[in-house]
């Protein structure tokens, strides 16, 4: 038994599993120093932009940093109580507000409010301006002169929005991103006019996996083609298959306009030889078909690169050794070649699929209204709107969508059934 | 066809090109019997491997016709022709278990599931695989997937099985075992087999005649003992076992004897098998262990001068290379016995041959 | 902001600084480009530099995504631009958000050549105290004169866009709420005055989309300005809206079939704004050039090489021939009184406010 307990030595006396240790340290740092500048550019360039957005979609702050005297005060305004605080939190607002004006920073709670609620930007703006030469030793009491400053004020909802988005943090975004939002009486869902993430979302699970088995039906002949041609010509074809890589997005997109439209080249060959009358021409662009057909043809390459190097592995004698073994065609390619192609599969629709779910450029350009994409909302809200949050939160239920769908596959193919070459 | 009946597998006129400017295979006519074992043995690229492909469905004969049980089959696709075939790198399907590999041809026969469970048990028994079954290929040694290949060729009970160098992948022991439960299982089973290989011991062992082919034609076709002991030109003589060449020209042929003019200017008499006759360059074929190495000459033998260059000593028999006529390629194998002949290296002697040993066949320079 | 966001930015900033301004005198303009910026590199860009041989302009065609890339510049506390070309729209929210600098327009810019100070010469213009206009533009639209199924007819109304009966064929519209709902209740008998008044209640936002409703299935919308002209060109539609500039190069360069629809346009300004944040020393470089840039004379001169009225009311008498084309440029400003017969005034604090809502709301009904 104590012989048990005795550690192993090496040959200088040192135990053996820490003189072990110490030789792998040094190949573990080794190993570290090689992959630390990816490291560091990957935290930098990804990472912290995804943690970042992460952040913003539930970060809050301006309100308590532009109004701190205010959101405190308001803690003890009950809107049941009183329809309107009293006068202490409308003497901390005029505090706040001259301290925000000086500071020029009202207005931009005004536009992060009015997402919130039609009117407060302008609100805010001309408020400013006045609240500019009070005096604040002198002009109390504040309720009234805000009243009679403007009638919006003493609107009771105003106060309630205040106090609803005065925490630090807010589910708001994210409530806002599923078409629901938040009231003093809890979550509620948004007017049905309003109502449009929900769609997006649904159109753009919906487009995205449309657009992976088109390029899936589309892309498996052709890799299953190259994978049993000499290598002299498939390399020669492969070319042509990677060929659309070589030309800008833009200008791909754009053919397809020449291509799609009303007046456009197919819609004037099938009038041409009389498939269609003049009148009655196809709808081919502008909606869902042509983010369809352009961006299968963009993310084609994707799904047969994969494809292609996993069918280059499958030696032709398994699907002769099934034919001896007597299958025909049809039962040797499904139950011989299909499923030793199946990784390929896997790794070209992942690929495609999450490519085809973040795609902006070409929806926007194509997609006309039924077309476009949860993404082409993000970009509104990032470039337009400038509403980050929202963008924020959208790209995190997008992000959060994808890795749901990965876990699944992982579940039910394996993701160890992936393969790129 | 001996007997005037039809042979179970015949090529006739079969030829085959790749590119439509050369021949792979060159005017091929081969019949084989029921429950044959029959090799086609030869170098890579000399037609065999196209030859089992054609029989087995997967490439088309350019012209002439193949036949099955006195059916052609050339318009047959290869899954309606009933042939097992055991390929070079098994084949086993990666994504099934070992027993759903034996049962695939089975169940694409629609047979019931009983009879299917039934018959892989026993497939595997056949070849001691009983406990693999649930198994996946890459679990398996090349030896088990060997086995299980075989099996799987097998399993569905087909009149003919195919092999293309099925023991290629193996090393040499295991290689050696499996030729010997090979040639058990086609005694047990009565099936006919027709296997390709370009090892030649591989062939001697296992099969009931052996096509050698070079160059798109069989040059002999013939049993192991016939093959080895009776050559019918160069190629084959080189390509079956240990051989000796020396280069002539016939002088003089009376009945089967030649007399031959060495280059080396000796003259020596051989069994005129394959000449052009009188005054056409020859090649005599001498296997090394018909040769007597001796101090003097011997009386009834054909004798040459010869120098010993190497000596190896291989327990059975040394391995005594010499120079002869101006070959100093000469292996002469001699019998490990207790009346050491004294050999040593640089000793000027004389090698000798029984006239019906040595062979006289066609031109070809070594 | 948070840390990381921090540390990421400063790193940013750090590979910014080293790439650009290394030289003092660079200045980074940005703006549409295209016939825009071509426009303003003659009558601005290129005299300014001749006068002040230290200065080097240069151009970034970055003005549609200007108020985010500010914003995220203004972040990383580093702003490479120094002045910026936006639209009136864009100025006002940037001033709101801290991000553009205010302008004291009286006494930073020149006055006019008759003493009348600038806030006169550009009057109701000054929308935002960081704006400084430039350009008097217009959204409208555009007609092919060729459509057989008109029978000869011509739209010259613009409740004629949504008279699918008289002019069948595809409409191509803006992708945003602006100028369309208004043209929309305008044409269902809403007064001009009332427009606004009535788009503020939900009532008035259901009887805009309504009235697009019956053109929805006939329209192809865009987000380009450069989308209309082109599909005109196509024939994949029959009218369109889009600048009025953009129209002009359709039909008096490109020489294409299509009309101008003056009625119920509606003007729009852009012009410059200056980052917030800048150096003392590029900030007074920035100005030098806007000081030089908008006066009466470079205004003028702008409109001899694109359709765009000058904000100075001291400019219009000294518009003259297009540059290259050589025709009198005047009949062709959105201003000019033929054109301006029934005109529209973008009400831009209105929508600062409503922006976000009826945008919510016209997307939601796009996508429907």
């Amino acid at each position: 038994m104590s012989e048990r307990a005795q550690p192993l030595l090496a040959a200088d006396g040192t135990p053996l599993k820490r003189s072990i240790e110490r030789s792998l340290r040094r190949q573990k740092i080794e190993a570290f120093l090689l992959v630390a500048p990816l490291l560091a550019f990957v935290l930098v360039t990804f990472v912290a932009p995804i943690a970042d957005m992460l952040f913003r979609s539930v970060e809050n702050q301006i309100v308590a940093q532009t109004l701190p005297a205010t959101t405190d005060a308001l803690k003890e305004w009950n809107p049941d109580v009183s329809a309107l605080p009293d006068e202490a939190v409308f003497a901390a607002l005029a505090v706040d507000m001259k301290a925000a004006v000086k500071s020029k920073t009202h207005t931009r709670l005004g536009s992060r409010l009015n997402y919130e609620k039609t009117g407060v930007a302008s609100l805010f703006r001309k408020s400013g301006r006045r609240i500019k030469k009070w005096d604040l030793a002198g002009d109390a009491p504040f309720k009234d002169k805000f009243l009679d400053l403007d009638k919006k004020w003493g609107d009771p909802q105003l106060w309630q929005l205040l106090k609803l988005y005065s925490p630090v943090y807010t589910s708001g975004y994210f409530l806002n991103a599923v078409d629901l939002k938040k009231t003093p009486d809890g979550v509620e869902p948004r007017a049905e006019s309003e109502q449009i993430y929900i769609l997006l979302f649904q159109r753009t699970l919906f487009m995205s996996l449309a657009i992976t088995l088109m390029c899936l039906l589309l892309g498996y002949p052709i890799a299953f083609l190259l994978s049993h041609l000499p290598m002299r010509t498939s390399n020669l074809l492969m070319i042509l298959v990677l060929l659309p890589f070589w030309t800008s997005l833009l200008v791909r997109t754009s053919a397809w306009k020449v291509l799609l439209q009303q007046e456009g080249v197919i819609n004037d060959v099938l009038v041409t030889i009389g498939l269609l009358g003049d009148s009655d021409r196809l709808q081919l662009i502008n909606n869902q078909t042509g983010t369809i057909v352009a961006m299968t043809h963009i993310l084609l390459p994707f799904m047969i690169l994969p494809l292609y190097s996993v069918m280059r592995t499958i030696p032709p004698s398994y699907v002769r050794a099934a034919k001896s073994l007597g299958a025909n065609d049809v039962t040797a390619f499904a139950k011989v070649y299909f499923p030793q192609s199946v990784p390929g599969i896997g790794a070209g629709s992942i690929l495609v699929f999450i490519l085809a779910i973040g795609y902006y450029i070409t929806p926007e350009l194509v997609g006309g209204t039924t077309g476009t994409f949860i993404s082409n909302r993000i970009a509104y809200h990032i470039s337009s709107s400038l509403n980050w949050g929202l963008a924020a939160a959208l790209g995190s239920i997008l992000l959060i969508a994808v890795l749901v769908l990965y876990y699944a596959y992982d579940r039910i193919v394996g993701i160890d059934n992936v393969k790129l070459g | 066809m001996l007997d005037g009946t039809n042979p179970f597998v015949r090529f006739r006129n079969v030829q085959k090109s790749y590119d439509g400017e050369t021949l792979v295979v060159k005017n091929l006519n081969l019949d084989i019997e029921a429950g044959e074992f029959v090799t086609m043995l030869g170098p890579s690229g000399s037609g065999k491997t196209t030859c089992l492909m054609m029989l087995a469905g997967f490439e088309t004969a350019t012209h002439g016709e193949i036949e099955l049980g006195g059916k052609p089959i050339n318009n047959i696709p290869p899954h309606k022709r009933g042939i097992g075939m055991v390929f070079q790198n098994y084949a086993l399907f990666p994504h099934m278990t070992v027993s759903e590999n034996l049962a695939f041809p089975l169940k694409v026969r629609g047979m019931s599931a009983g009879d299917v469970q039934e018959k892989v048990k026993r497939a595997l028994d056949m070849v001691q695989m009983r406990a693999f079954g649930d198994r996946k290929p890459a679990q398996l040694s090349g030896g088990q997937q060997q086995r299980i290949a075989l099996a799987r060729a097998l399993v569905f009970e087909p009149e003919l099985v195919l092999m293309d160098e099925p023991l290629g992948a193996l090393d040499k022991q295991l290689r050696e075992h499996m030729q010997y439960e090979i040639k058990h299982i086609h005694e047990n089973l009565g099936v006919t087999v027709v296997y390709v290989t370009h090892d030649q011991s591989e062939a001697l062992t296992m099969s009931n005649r052996i096509a050698v082919f070079d160059d798109g034609v069989i040059q002999q076709l013939d049993d192991p003992v016939t093959l080895y002991e009776k050559p019918e030109n160069s190629f084959v003589a080189q390509f079956i076992g240990e051989n000796n060449t020396l280069t002539g020209t016939v002088e003089a042929l009376s009945k089967n004897v030649a007399t031959v003019k060495l280059e080396a200017g000796d003259t020596v008499k051989a069994l005129a098998v394959n000449t052009d006759g009188k005054g056409g360059r020859t090649s005599l074929s001498i296997r090394p262990e018909r040769c007597v190495v001796s101090p003097k000459k011997v009386a009834g033998l054909s004798m040459l001068k010869g120098r010993i260059e190497e000596l190896i000593y291989l327990g059975d028999h040394i391995r005594c290379r010499m120079n002869v006529a101006g070959n100093d390629e000469f292996i002469v194998k001699v019998p490990n016995t207790a009346d050491q002949l004294g050999l040593e290296i640089g000793t000027e002697t004389h090698v000798g041959w029984q006239t019906d040993d040595c062979r006289a066949l066609d031109f070809k320079q070594v | 902001m948070s840390a990381i966001t921090k540390t990421f930015f400063a790193a940013a900033a750090l590979t910014a600084l080293t790439a650009g301004n290394a030289i003092a005198a660079d200045m980074t303009i940005v703006s549409w480009g295209g016939a825009y910026s071509a426009s303003q590199q003659n009558a601005y860009h290129d005299p300014y530099m001749a006068a002040n041989p230290g200065v080097n302009i240069i151009n970034d065609d970055s003005s549609a995504e200007a108020v985010a890339k500010l914003r995220a510049m203004a972040e990383a506390g580093n702003t490479t631009w120094d002045v910026v070309d936006v639209v009136a729209s864009d100025a006002m929210r940037l001033c709101d958000e801290g991000l553009a600098m205010e302008i004291d327009h009286d006494s930073q810019l020149a006055a006019a050549p008759d003493g009348t100070p600038a806030s006169k010469d550009f009057g109701d213009l000054i929308v935002s105290e960081c704006f400084i206009p430039q350009i008097v533009y217009s959204t409208t639209f555009g007609f092919r004169s060729d459509v057989a199924e008109w029978g000869g007819k011509e739209p010259d109304d613009i409740c004629d866009v949504f008279d699918l009966d008289t002019f069948p064929g595809k409409r191509s519209l803006e992708k945003r709420p602006i100028n369309n709902m208004e043209w929309a209740l305008l044409c269902s008998g809403v007064a001009k005055a009332d427009v606004y008044d009535v788009l503020e209640t939900e009532e008035g936002q259901a009887k805009a989309l309504a009235k697009l409703d019956t053109i929805k299935d006939q329209t192809i919308w865009w987000s380009a300005g450069a989308d209309t002209p082109q599909l005109l060109a196509d024939g994949e539609v029959v009218i369109g809206s889009t600048y009025n500039g953009r129209l002009f190069a359709l039909i008096e360069e490109q020489k294409q079939p299509v009309k101008m629809l003056w009625d119920a346009q509606v003007f729009d300004l852009d012009g410059w704004i200056i980052p917030a944040g800048l150096s003392d020393e590029r900030k007074k470089a920035a100005m030098d050039y806007i000081y030089f840039a908008t006066d009466t004379q470079r205004l003028a001169d702008q409109a001899k090489y694109i359709s765009y009225g000058p904000a100075r009311a001291s400019s219009a008498p000294l518009v003259g021939k297009h540059a290259a084309l050589g025709i009198d440029m005047a009949p062709h400003m959105p201003t000019d009184p033929n054109n301006a017969k029934n005109t529209f005034l973008y009400n831009y604090s209105w929508w600062a406010d409503y922006r976000d809502d009826l945008d919510a709301k016209f997307q939601a009904w796009l996508a429907q």
